[in-house]
This record gives structure tokens, C-alpha cells and sequence, in this order.
């Protein structure tokens, strides 16, 4: 049942000044052009350029398209719900990472 | 094999409704969603939480899961008797190739063979594997330095037969000089076989620092905090600082005062456009623990005319 595989890799890095494009995202993210408008429509991802054709998304999107596609398949949440989900969860991490600031020693 | 109590898990009697299912559910899919939750065991939690739902909220499956009978413990050693599902007919809803990797040994005795024929090849001609992701935790020197990055990977893919297969891998992954938390790796071709001649889908790596004792990261910029002694700080002094790039010799302003930020401009994490390391100072007062530091103190007192709390307006 089992199969174990050994192998050393380079990878690309999608990086936060390079950008991706709508198909781009999608193909990463494994969702449909629909979805990301969607989402875009709540600002959970802001893309530059005007419109879909030229909108270019940091990679950071990659990882709040993913986060708000779990949280609405998972949690049963519409994009609204999950966009402000995100925000908290983004106001809680800085809170936290201070927390733990003064926490230390 | 272990007994799963389904129930147990999700906390309601075996009598619940499929609506008390439901509530207690989403209640603890709260609680314990990995990407919502702090707790350690939080995707442990979550997986045997979806689990237990995946069975209790199709009731064909519920059915058949309470045919076993009342009297197992979670825990027990279980064996699934011969022909235990005949007569139960499943409609696989809802349940995805990729969550089949998270479920225990239990599930998939009961479940898994039945769902395999129907997750099998959809005939849908080419079509290209999906992607699959997965966390990468690294420490903030690897991003001053790049490194290379052992990972064990498993996942769940369908075999030529269409019946799920756990598939381990080890890869070594090279990590580029001035990842940031949050980034994407992606490894082509690295994910879920192509179907049909369909090219492979990606393996997308997550970058997640390991929390450091002493840095702080902010995107690019790295925080420390440097203790510094009073007099360092009232007179103005060079003292050695650690950064992630080897220690430097830095120059404390003579009158600074606790918190204050210094900055190191381009000593953040390295890329075309580097981040910043701020020190921040933080004011260590030296014990007072023999004759001589204590007359030291005394000397201080009556030197200064000093109220710590003139703001307080006391």
C-alpha cells in the first residue's frame, strides 16, 4: 500500500514582488476563475490592474484564497463570513506575535 | 485496530438528531480548524472531529456504523465482523481524495473499500493531477543562508484501480535566500499524478519560520531585543548585538531610554529589497547584592534628584 520515494529538489519560489495572474492563481490555489472574483469581490485578495485580464495578486494571495476556501468548506461559512475570519485571524496573529514579546524571559 | 467512537467524539448520545449532529459539529470545527486554532493537537483534533461527521452526518452510514452495536469501547481492538455492511448501500457524498488521508485505519476498514470504486477513474479522458500543499518549517537562519530542507510527505492518491494508496515521500527541498513567512515554493510536476496521460499537478510548499528565542520576524524586518545597562543607555556607548548575520558592533545614542528603536538598515531578511533588523533597548538594572553595590546605588540616589513618577504627578 505503501510507497516510499527519495528525492532532492529545487523549487520556485513565488515571490511577493513577482506576481501572479487570475489563471495563475487559480491553477495554484485549485479553484475556479469564479471563485477567485468572488473572493475578490469581498477583498479577501486585492489584486492590482483594473480588470480580471490584467489583475496581477502578491503571493500572499495564494495563502488566503487557500485559508478562505478551507474555512468555507470546513466551517460551512459563506465568502463574507470567511473574509472577516481572515481579518480577525490576521489581528490576532500581530496581537500574538506581540503577546509573545512581552511574555518572553 | 482501534474502536472509533463516533459519537464519543463529537460529544452527543447515540440517540442525537441529525441536526444535534450537525450543531456539535460545526461547534467543534471551530474549535479545533487548524487554521483558526492554537491549540497543539488542533489538526489531530480536527481530523477525528470530520471524521466522526463524515460517518454520523450521512445517515446510510450512520445506519451501519450503529449496526456494530452499542457495546464497544473506544479503544477496543476492533475487527470489522465478516460482512458486516451487507445489505447497506452508500452513496459516497461529500467525501473528497483528500481528506481519505487524514482518516484513520477504522474508517477506511469500514468505509474505504466501498468508496474506492466510485472515487476511481471518472473516464473524463486527460486530465492534469491536482495540486497538493503542505507546510515547511524552517528556521529564520535558513533564510539568511538558503538551506536544504528534508520533508516527509504523505498523501492519499488513487492507484490504477481506483483504490486509494498512501503514498510517503521524502524530499529534500532546496530553501532560497530570503524566503518570508507566507511564501509559496513551488515544486513542478510534484503533486497528484496526471490521469490519463494528464501531466501532474504542483506541490506547493508553505514557508512557516519556527518561532525564534531572540528575533522577532515582521515580513522582512527582523526585532530584537537588546539589554542594555543604564549607563550604556545615559551615556551612549558601542555594545556587540547579535543579528541573524553574525554579531556588529553597535552604537547606542548617548540619553536613549527603554524602548527605544534603533534601526539597522538592510540587516532584515535578505532579497533585491532587504528588510530592516530594529533593535530595541531594554533596560537591565544590575543586582544590588554586595556592600560596595549597594554604596554604588546610594551614590546614584543622592547624586541624582530623580522621581521615577513625576508623571504620576506624585
Amino acid at each position: 500500500m505503501t510507497r516510499r520515494e527519495h528525492q532532492s529538489l529545487s523549487g520556485e519560489l513565488l515571490d511577493e514582488g513577482g506576481e501572479l495572474t487570475l489563471g495563475e492563481l487559480c491553477r495554484i490555489c485549485s479553484v475556479s476563475e469564479d471563485r477567485i472574483m468572488e473572493l475578490v469581490e469581498e477583498g479577501i485578495v486585492e489584486p492590482g490592474g483594473r480588470d480580471p485580464s490584467r489583475w496581477r495578486f502578491r503571493s500572499v494571495s495564494v495563502r488566503r484564497v487557500r485559508c478562505a476556501v478551507r474555512l468555507e468548506r470546513d466551517l460551512g461559512i459563506n465568502a463574507p463570513g470567511a473574509a472577516l475570519a481572515l481579518d480577525l485571524l490576521d489581528e490576532l496573529e500581530v496581537l500574538r506575535a506581540r503577546l509573545r514579546r512581552f511574555e518572553r524571559g | 485496530m482501534e474502536f472509533k467512537d463516533y459519537y464519543k467524539v463529537l460529544g452527543v448520545n447515540r440517540e442525537a438528531s441529525q441536526d444535534e449532529i450537525k450543531r456539535a459539529y460545526r461547534k467543534l470545527a471551530r474549535k479545533y480548524h487548524p487554521d483558526v486554532s492554537q491549540e497543539s493537537d488542533a489538526e489531530d483534533r480536527f481530523k477525528e472531529v470530520g471524521e466522526a461527521y463524515e460517518v454520523l452526518k450521512d445517515p446510510e452510514k450512520r445506519a451501519a456504523y450503529d449496526q456494530l452495536g452499542a457495546n464497544w469501547k473506544a479503544g477496543q481492538d476492533f475487527r470489522p465482523p465478516p460482512n458486516w455492511d451487507e445489505g447497506f448501500e452508500f452513496h459516497g457524498g461529500g467525501f473528497s481524495d483528500a481528506d481519505a488521508a487524514g482518516f484513520s485505519d477504522f474508517f477506511e476498514s469500514l468505509f474505504g473499500q466501498g468508496f474506492a470504486s466510485r472515487a476511481g477513474p471518472r473516464g473524463r479522458g486527460r486530465e492534469r493531477g491536482e495540486n497538493t500543499y503542505a507546510k515547511v518549517l524552517i528556521d529564520l537562519q535558513d533564510a539568511y543562508e538558503g538551506a536544504t530542507r528534508q520533508l516527509e510527505l504523505k498523501h492519499t492518491e488513487l492507484d490504477e484501480e481506483g483504490r486509494p494508496r498512501v503514498r510517503e515521500r521524502t524530499l529534500r527541498v532546496r530553501i532560497p535566500k530570503g524566503v518570508r513567512q507566507g511564501q509559496h515554493i513551488r515544486l513542478a510536476g510534484q503533486g497528484q499524478p496526471g490521469i490519463g496521460g494528464g501531466k501532474a499537478g504542483d506541490l506547493l510548499l508553505e514557508i512557516q519560520f519556527k518561532p525564534h528565542p531572540h528575533y522577532h520576524v515582521e515580513g522582512r524586518d527582523v526585532l530584537l531585543h537588546l539589554p542594555v545597562a543604564p549607563w550604556e543607555a545615559a551615556l551612549g556607548a558601542t555594545v556587540k548585538a547579535p543579528t541573524p548575520g553574525g554579531p556588529v558592533d553597535l552604537k547606542i545614542p548617548a540619553g536613549s531610554g527603554a524602548g527605544r528603536k534603533l534601526r539597522l538598515s538592510g540587516r532584515g531578511i535578505p532579497s533585491s529589497r532587504p528588510g530592516d533588523l530594529y533593535v530595541v533597548l531594554e533596560l537591565v538594572l544590575p543586582p544590588a547584592r554586595t556592600e560596595s553595590d549597594k554604596a554604588a546605588y546610594e551614590n546614584l540616589r543622592k547624586a541624582l534628584d530623580f522621581n521615577p513618577r513625576e508623571a504620576l504627578g506624585v
